[in-house]
């Protein structure tokens, strides 16, 4: 491996370091949803002398950067002696810690890393931080020999989609009937819509009848384009529902288009139908 | 109220009804006059078609005159004013289009639903516009007007919600067939979300419409004083026969009305509830639904009765569309030949010899865009 190549390597472990910092420490915009129970942000102590000081994504190390003012940029040098001298700290706060040693800048991945640590069995591992997990909890290999146990037969696992439990099926089931339940609950309720006349979705089509989501996009002779399902539930939130229409991420939209959707599992997609 | 105003829709039809109420006080030469002038005319025009249009109507008016006719608003669902103008410039229109008709019908029969939840204001508003029909008016209750007090209001108004009365030898029959199973009590349901839940047709919490046990022991008594020859016509908000249980188009007792109309001859039940074109004959009984005036309902995924010509898809761009009121004509025979009154559209005549032959005869004219 070339210096260069190892200076690229380098690089970007030091960026994936700068961007976590940079996300646990700005004030980031959140979801009104997600206000109530904002998340704990780490507060770095500030220095007596103005000096920057980077906080670790424990939520508890930091370190005081002498010679660089705060505002100032890191060089690459000082800003790989930063991450290094903090991973340290952390290691040693927490000798116990299951942690896979990254290749340090300039070690390449060519380079055979060190024999890894065997998982230890589930439930005997206590995180370092944070509070207690549940015994049986996810582990890295998130249940595949489970399932091939299950199943009773010899499949591949390993790999993102050989290696789901029953569990994680019925999470994400659960996850999809959530965001069409939510659907059906705009759908029913002319004010969460932003109707103004009282009149809801289900009025005219229950249980989302003669919406026909499956024939769309087609040419739309009454709006004289082609349209979109998203076009006609906009129209008719502005007219018969008499609201305003819906920005194209909102989430009402996104969870009506869901549920419409939902209502015509099975039924053949033949855009541009009459 | 609705008099001051008189839509294009009712002018045009109020001349198009003069000109064929002419036309069938014309004796058989005029009439041939009349039509070969029409034939000419139209032939000129070049507009001929198989079925040329006056003919067809006249030979007919010649034929089955009516024994009396009355006419029909139903589904109104309305909301007070300050909430929601549209549904009452629905019923306006009604009230102008069944005041229009000449000769007057003989009276008018509310189908159900004045009201959209039940509110006194909605309740109050509507009786007030009712007032302004002509004709003698008839009242059925439906299940929007009935689930936040259970019925007190709309009894206080209109009276019992079920009864009975005879016209020019015809037997008619009100019946209050929404009744629900107490589905509130245990789930601790204030009325307003009772009512609310009721209002939904897409939801599986309420239970299903009867006429239940103690009405029906009263129409046995009812009908038992009339003769079985004497034609019967049933007013029932629920279809009175089991269509599509999940949206509660259905009579959870439906079977054992049918079989208390089972000895008379000619029955015919007009029910509301549906707002489509529908039409159903179960042995002796043909069914027909009525419109509403507030928005139409799409034909339900399953147990459409077979006899059903569907309505074209409503253009949800027009907001009169597939809503509008109608007419029934009592032939001599007692059978109803009932016309529905589409807004927007040409009107549609269904029947009783199309039900009564098992559609064989005097098909509706077929849809062109039928439900998804």
């Amino acid at each position: 491996m070339t210096y260069r190549m190892k200076l690229w390597v380098g690089a970007g472990a030091l960026l994936s370091f700068a961007g976590g910092v940079a996300l646990a420490t700005s004030p980031a915009p959140r979801p009104e949803s997600l206000q109530a129970t904002e998340l704990p942000r780490h507060k770095v102590p500030v220095s007596k002398d103005g000096n920057l000081v980077v906080g670790m994504c424990d939520g508890e190390t930091s370190l005081e950067v002498k010679g660089v003012k705060e505002g100032q940029s890191l060089t690459r040098e000082q800003a790989a002696r930063v991450s290094a001298e903090l991973m340290e700290t952390w290691l040693k706060k927490n000798p116990d810690a299951n942690w896979d040693p990254a290749p340090p800048p300039g070690v390449a991945q060519g380079q055979k890393q060190a024999p890894q640590q065997k998982n230890p069995p589930m439930g005997t591992q206590k995180p370092a931080t944070g509070g207690d997990i549940r015994e049986g909890g996810v582990t890295a290999e998130s249940g595949g020999k489970e399932v091939r146990k299950e199943a009773g037969v010899n499949i591949q696992d390993g790999h993102s989609y050989g290696a789901f439990t029953q569990r994680d099926e019925a999470v994400w089931a659960a996850s999809t009937q959530q965001f069409v339940d939510e659907g059906h609950r705009v759908f029913h309720d002319a004010a969460a819509v932003g109707g103004t006349i009282a009149v809801s979705c289900d009025m005219c089509h229950p249980d989302a009848s003669n919406t026909h989501p499956e024939t769309y996009p087609k040419y739309q002779v009454q709006l004289g384009r082609v349209a979109l399902l998203r076009d006609m539930i906009n129209w008719c939130i502005e007219n018969p529902v008499r609201g305003k229409p819906l920005a194209d991420g909102d989430p009402r939209l996104r969870a009506m288009e869901a549920y419409i959707y939902a209502q015509r599992k099975g039924t053949k997609l033949e855009y541009g139908k009459k | 109220m609705g008099n001051k105003f008189r839509s294009i829709e009712t002018k045009h039809y109020e001349e198009r009804d003069a000109f064929f109420e002419g036309l069938k006080r014309l004796d058989r030469r005029a009439f041939l006059r009349v039509a070969g002038m029409s034939a000419g005319i139209v032939a000129g025009m070049g507009l001929r078609s198989p079925q040329s249009f006056q003919l067809v109507n006249v030979a007919e008016a010649q034929g089955t005159k009516p024994r009396f006719s009355f006419a029909y608003i139903s589904d109104t669902h309305l909301y007070e004013q300050k909430l929601n103008d549209r549904f009452i410039r629905s019923i306006l229109k009604a009230v102008d289009d069944v005041n229009g008709l000449d000769p007057q019908p003989d009276f008018v029969l509310f189908g159900g639903d004045l009201a959209q939840l039940g509110q006194a204001g909605e309740l109050k508003l509507g009786a007030q516009i009712l007032k302004s029909v002509k004709a003698p008016v008839r009242m059925m209750v439906g299940e929007h007007d009935w689930f936040l007090d259970m019925g007190e209001l709309w009894r206080d108004l209109f009276g019992a919600p079920n009864y009975s009365f005879d016209h020019k030898g015809v037997h008619f029959v009100v019946l209050n067939s929404i009744h629900e199973k107490d589905f509130w009590t245990e789930r601790k349901l204030t009325p307003k979300e009772r009512m609310q839940i009721v209002a939904g047709l897409d939801n599986g919490i309420q239970s299903r419409f009867e006429v239940g046990g103690e009405q029906r022991e009263w129409m046995k008594q009812d009908l038992a004083k009339v003769d079985k020859k004497t034609p019967v016509i049933v007013f029932s908000h629920s279809p009175l026969y089991k269509y599509y249980r999940p949206w509660n188009f259905w009579t959870d007792d439906a079977d054992e009305v049918q079989a208390l109309l089972k000895p008379f001859e000619r029955v015919t039940v007009i029910h509301g509830h549906t707002h489509q074109l529908l039409s159903n004959r179960i042995n002796n009984i043909q069914f027909h639904g009525m419109l509403s005036t507030a928005w139409p309902w799409p034909y339900a995924p399953e147990g459409l009765p077979q006899l059903t010509v569907q309505m074209n898809r409503p253009d949800p761009f027009s907001q009169f569309d597939g809503c509008g009121d109608g007419r029934m004509d009592v032939l001599e025979s007692g059978l109803v030949d009932k016309l529905y009154n589409l807004w927007e559209r040409n009107p549609i005549t269904v029947r009783a010899s199309y039900l009564a032959s098992g559609g064989k005869q005097d098909a509706p004219p077929r849809t062109k865009l039928p439900s998804y």
